[in-house]
């Protein structure tokens, strides 16, 4: 774990990260460069949004970190940073597993209780 | 709709977190399961971890108090005090981990439809240490960096 050391800057790049990824239109973007890189005219097509709309965005994805730019001044491709992405998953599923695992076990404690409120149930009538 | 046994994990904002898990359970067994100690100790916790300690004065300005112990004796200490409760319904408690600085306000709520409960739990943190609090306390990680990811947390988010 990194945590020790270089915790603020993971905070502030999770933050980041997280504040970038609640856009469902940035979702979105993500999404479409998952299957590879493309330009904001090519960004912009399926979205019905104007290309300025669209960068705004980008700028939003680029300071998270989360895709970075071409050098072609005309065409400045847009990819996807996996590594950033795959730090957010990483911190959602420390917190997934945690709440899965305890939540598996109430399951087993339900199935008692319910056991025994059937027999309570029963015994009142 | 959720299946039970399905938890589902959004981030609606950079401060909250929300969880949602259906039980086939009536309410008023798992807000039961949730409330008393002898039964938190049975389930909360990730494998490997057991609440070696558990206090809960369930009252409004009462406390809570827990402590994990997991493995290589390290342990993990988390309380707060209940500020709002509808008895089998809904709950309001603060929640800081001994260990980290900072505060989070937690909302549970409970709804019930056709013998089962609907469980969810908005977790809305002061600062993000109280996040990585989650993180340090010695949780599994996945640590792939693959595509085949990104669905899967883009739909976690969605």
């Amino acid at each position: 774990m990194e945590l020790v050391g270089n915790r603020r800057t993971r905070h502030e790049r999770l933050d980041a990260t997280f504040a970038a990824l609640a856009d469902p239109t940035r979702r979105a973007i993500l999404a479409r460069l998952a299957s590879g890189q493309a330009t904001v005219t090519e960004l912009a097509e399926p979205f019905a949004m104007t290309q300025p709309a669209i960068s705004k965005h980008l700028k939003v994805l680029e300071r998270a970190g989360l895709i970075s730019r071409g050098r072609d001044a005309q065409r400045r491709p847009c990819r996807l940073e996996a590594k950033r992405l795959a730090e957010a998953n990483d911190w959602l599923e420390g917190y997934r597993n945690f709440w899965e695992q305890s939540f598996e076990r109430l399951d087993t404690v339900l199935d008692e209780l319910k056991a025994n409120d059937d027999i309570d149930t029963k015994g009142h009538h | 709709m959720l299946n039970t046994g399905t938890l589902k994990v959004t981030t609606p904002s950079p401060r909250e977190v929300v969880l949602t898990r259906v039980f086939d359970a009536p309410r008023h067994l798992v807000y039961e399961a949730m409330t008393r100690p002898e039964l938190v100790k049975r389930w909360f916790g990730p494998h490997g971890w057991s609440l070696a300690v558990c206090e809960i004065d369930l009252r409004v300005g009462g406390t809570w108090r827990y402590v994990l112990e997991g493995p290589d004796g390290r342990s993990m200490g988390m309380g707060g005090e209940y500020r709002e409760i509808v008895p089998g319904e809904r709950t309001v408690h603060t929640e800081s981990f001994d260990d980290y600085p900072g505060d989070s306000v937690v909302t549970t709520v409970l709804t019930e439809h056709d013998g089962r409960t609907t469980l969810t739990g908005t977790v809305l943190s002061e600062s993000q240490e109280v996040r990585d609090a989650v993180i340090a306390s010695g949780m599994e990680h996945g640590a792939a960096e693959t595509y085949d990811r990104l669905a899967e947390l883009l739909l976690s988010l969605g």
